[in-house]
């Protein structure tokens, strides 16, 4: 036909998408929470990434952090305090080619639901999965969470709490078939975002423990770090580089190799320096939905003869 | 005793036989065969098995009592009957737990193994002895025969080999086909080799002329009526694998489980078959992963299924009212068994239809199924498919530990594509539709999927908007609560009323759910026979209810629910109108229908038999109770 490209019907319209294309609703977080870093630098990486926002699913659970999916332009599951990991392996069982987030906090992840944590990691199926751990129960006010610091004072435990806190770094290290485990402070934006994508690059469960700011419960803990970095140590290593204004902010560094599972032990468990950066990082394990996502090509009548095949065995 | 050789078989129209042993004596693969080779003789067949709680329980024990019951009939069977005619036992101690059960009459015979009586330890003479005195004292006719001495000369491991020299006795006592009994046999041991195949042929045979020089009886149970079979093929299934086939035949592509008994075989049986039609079994850490698990996949477009019991449902109850306030589609199967708590995890109850419809704190508004047959097993798992995607809500299909664990043959389905799940759905959505966006008729939306683009939406347990928004307002909620519920009645809206076994009017409706509507039907058979005028109903839906029902109550002078869950006595102390507890069905068809509707029910932790039925229909009807022979049980 006169003046048609001859390719007409074969072109492809990019799509090109802007942070705009990853805002959800108006984020209702209090002022100076460190959850709007996060759901900042996760939208940063949608972007870089260019990822389709409708292929992109973010699951959570309940408390302040699990509202990240409603601020979010991609589809949400915002489901039952504790249970994301088990819905968010359900999306991706059946559809492997799904982008999954989950976002959970220190109750949700380490508490109630912290039977799904050791067995979500072990299935590592390609997720970034975000704690958001502010060592304190904030959508339900302030009551003492699994990883609070002994003697912090909350409404459960006025007199200060009265157990040490859990550890989740060497909890989430040994787990079996982990494959990438990061610990990260809200209150640095550039290692927030270079962590969050270093992580959904990552195939496999992406395990990102996001140190976060509670300023209204808990300022008092956060703002003892926040005001002296040689409580940090950053890991410096190739696979997840920091830049010059980290190395600034957090002095004390370590040259890390992120494969050795007891190196990055050794540093979990070393209380007196918190390990920032990525700890451990094993690209070849194996992942679920290789498995889970068995015979999705099959057409409908494939899947009649196989039935037809199971049926001749039962039938007399 | 006599000895027969090629005796004539007594034609008679059926019997039930059962095989009871230790654990791990094979009386069950015995008892299966059998069950088969008679159903491709075209009776009818229901076997059930005798299962033990523990794994390997004491030998020689009434608690560790395993084995089968089979009734084979010249008809469709549709239950387990009443008491054995034929029973044969491994050991005398086992057949304690049977009769405690109310398993066997006066006049059942039992082939019993008489090693025992000359065992090197005298307390287990002494035990056998005494056991086969009170067994004839009871009415038992008993032949003890020396089935074990009869297999050494074939095996050394008798114990082993025990089950095929005991299937050739029952062939020949039933006057079976040899050569389909030697088909089944290397059908069985297809995986063992020749060399194993051959010798259980060859114990099958010495089983068979065995039987021909001890016993002085023999039956031929002809086949149905050749209209009852038609061309029909048929498969031989219980109702756990029945479910696993309907998974298959619905499209469902995903089972995601946790073990509990007596659910797990179904899964088992997918685990080992699924991957012909493309799925998987996904067994997760616990019951609460596994219908979170089965929810992301439906959410993400796949409809999901999982499969559990009572203490499985109590844990998912939280994931069962998320799935109903998101209006997420699911499949969730309770293979019911005795409960409270940890109950009787390997027996019948259908204690849970009240959890399943109000066990939500908050209205929950779900569909609610229950299977009759092995056969509607299979049908209604595809039904449920289709019904959680046409009206977006979890569906629960309810069997129990009767319908798991029976197995007979029924017609062999004939797949079809639109028995499959579509393809999902991946176009453009359009924006300005909200992700619920529900017709104020009937509550009904489509769904967006993940993938659609301009579909995205935040599925919460909040209650929301249209658009799927977090809403705490007033109107918000109670409109989404009428939305949800409005999906109830619309589904009502296309039932058909239940249809009546029997006359449409009398003296008694007896109402059933589930399991129980074989021996219901049986029962009033036999009390309309009595000239009772007696009919039943059987309830498939709980929720919504199938309509017209208190139109047909009305036909009735009376009206009760017989149903295997607890229920107050009348005349029990301090039982009186006011205190009394009804059973669950009653108990949901008074409020229904504002009727005066009476209940029996009883947690004896086994299958309902037509006689127990028969027995409390004349009994309201206020004729006297039929003469019984059994001996020991709850009569």
């Amino acid at each position: 036909m006169f003046g048609l490209k001859a390719d007409w019907s074969l072109e492809v319209f990019e799509r090109y998408f802007t942070i705009g294309d990853y805002a959800g609703g108006e984020a209702r977080w209090c002022p100076g929470c460190g959850d709007h870093a996060v759901l900042s630098a996760a939208q940063r990486v949608l972007r870089d990434e260019q990822q389709k926002p409708e292929m992109s699913v973010c699951v959570s659970g309940i408390g302040c952090s699990s509202r990240m999916p409603h601020y979010l332009g991609t589809y949400g599951f915002h489901g039952l305090h504790g249970r994301a990991l088990p819905v968010a392996c359900g999306v991706k069982a059946r559809r492997p080619e799904l982008d999954v987030w989950v976002a959970t906090g220190d109750g949700d992840c380490f508490s109630i639901g912290a039977g799904h944590w050791l067995h979500a990691l072990r299935y590592n199926m390609d997720m970034v999965v975000m704690v958001f751990d502010n060592a304190i129960y904030g959508l339900t006010k302030a009551q003492t969470s699994p990883t609070s610091p002994l003697g912090m004072k909350t409404n459960t435990h006025p007199f200060g709490a009265i157990i040490e806190p859990h550890n989740p770094l060497t909890v989430t290290l040994g787990i079996t078939n982990i494959s990438f485990v990061a610990q990260v402070v809200d209150w640095n934006p550039p290692m927030l975002y270079e962590t969050l994508k270093a992580a959904y690059r990552h195939r496999g469960t992406s395990f990102v423990r996001i140190i976060q700011r509670c300023p209204v419960y808990a300022n008092a803990f956060i703002k003892e770090l926040q005001d002296d970095s040689s409580r940090f140590l950053l890991l410096l290593n190739g696979t997840l580089p920091m830049d010059a204004s980290c190395k600034r902010a957090f002095p004390e560094h370590k040259d890390h190799d992120v494969s050795d599972l007891p190196e990055a032990f050794r540093l979990a468990h070393d209380t007196s320096r918190i390990p920032l950066g990525l700890l451990y990082h094993n690209p070849e394990a194996p992942c679920y939905e290789d498995l889970s996502s068995q015979g999705v090509d099959m057409t409908p009548q494939q899947r009649i003869n196989g039935l037809n095949r199971v049926l001749d065995k039962l039938t007399i | 005793m006599p000895r027969t050789g090629d005796r004539p078989a007594e034609t008679i129209p059926e019997h039930i036989v059962e095989i009871v042993s230790d654990s791990g004596e094979g009386a069950q693969k015995c008892g299966q065969t059998f069950g088969t080779v008679s159903a491709k003789m075209h009776n009818g067949v229901w076997t059930v098995e005798i299962i033990p709680a523990e794994i390997q329980p004491p030998a020689r024990s009434p608690a560790g009592a395993s084995g089968i019951r089979i009734r084979l009939a010249s008809r469709v069977v549709t239950n387990m009957g009443d008491e054995a005619d034929i029973v044969v036992a491994f050991n005398e101690q086992v057949l304690y737990s049977r009769i405690a059960n109310g398993a066997y009459r006066k006049g059942t015979v039992v082939l019993l193994e008489n090693k025992w009586r000359d065992d090197p330890v005298p307390e287990i003479r002494a035990q056998y002895e005494k056991a086969v005195g009170e067994f004839r004292d009871n009415g038992l006719i008993v032949h003890e025969l020396p089935i074990e001495t009869a297999c050494l000369e074939i095996t050394p491991t008798p114990r082993r080999g025990k089950n095929m020299f005991v299937l050739g006795m029952l062939c020949w006592l039933y006057d079976r086909d040899i050569d389909k009994a030697k088909e089944e046999i290397a059908i069985t041991f297809r995986r063992k080799g020749e060399k194993v195949i051959g010798l259980n042929h060859q114990l099958f045979d010495a089983g068979y002329a065995f039987a021909g020089q001890h016993l002085d009886m023999r039956y031929s149970i002809p086949p149905q009526p050749e209209e009852t079979i038609k061309d029909n093929r048929y498969i031989v299934t219980n109702g756990n694998t029945a479910i696993a086939l309907g998974v298959m035949a619905s499209g469902m592509e995903l089972v995601s489980m946790y073990p509990i008994t007596p659910a797990t075989s179904a899964s088992h049986y997918l685990a080992d078959v699924f991957h012909e039609s493309g799925g998987f079994v996904h067994q997760a850490e616990d019951e609460i992963a596994a219908i979170g698990f089965a929810i992301g996949a439906s959410f993400a477009g796949k409809t999901a299924c999982t499969i559990t019991s009572g203490p499985g449902i109590a844990l998912k109850t939280e994931m069962i009212a998320l799935a109903v306030m998101a209006e997420v589609p699911l499949v969730i199967v309770d293979v019911q068994r005795g409960g409270p708590s940890t109950g009787l995890p390997t027996k019948v109850e259908q204690g849970d239809l009240l959890a399943i419809l109000y066990g939500e704190p908050g209205d929950a508004p779900k569909v609610v199924i229950a299977a009759a047959t092995i056969e509607e097993c299979l049908h209604f798992t595809i039904m449920a498919r289709r019904l959680a995607e046409a009206f977006r809500t979890p569906v629960v299909l309810l069997t129990d530990a009767n319908l798991a664990t029976g197995v007979q043959p029924y017609p062999r389905p004939e797949p079809q594509l639109d028995w499959l799940a579509p393809p999902i759905d991946q176009s453009d959505w359009d924006e300005d539709i909200p992700a619920f966006n529900w017709d104020p008729e009937t509550g009904l939306s489509p769904r967006p999927i993940p993938g659609m683009n301009g579909g995205q939406y935040i599925l919460t347990g909040l209650a929301h908007t249209n658009r799927s928004k977090v809403a705490y307002d007033s109107d918000s909620n109670q409109y989404g609560s009428n939305m949800r519920s409005r999906k109830l009645a619309a589904l009502a809206s296309t039932l058909k009323p239940p249809t009546v076994h029997g006359d449409d009017g009398g003296d008694l409706l007896v109402v059933g759910w589930g399991s129980t509507l074989g021996a219901i039907e049986e029962a009033v058979d036999r009390a309309r026979a009595d000239g009772l005028r007696v009919s039943s109903l059987q309830l498939r839906f709980l929720s919504p209810m199938e309509p017209g029902l208190k139109d047909i109550f009305q036909r009735f002078a009376r009206v009760m629910t017989i149903e295997i869950n607890y229920s107050d006595t009348p005349g029990d102390p301090l039982i009186t109108d006011e205190t009394r507890r009804y059973a669950q069905l009653a108990l949901l068809l008074r409020t229904h229908t504002l009727m005066d509707i009476d209940c029996w029910s009883v947690v004896y932790g086994h299958p309902l038999q037509p006689g127990m039925i028969h027995n409390v229909i004349r009994e309201r009807l206020g004729a006297a109770a039929t003469a019984t022979n059994t001996i020991g049980g709850h009569h």
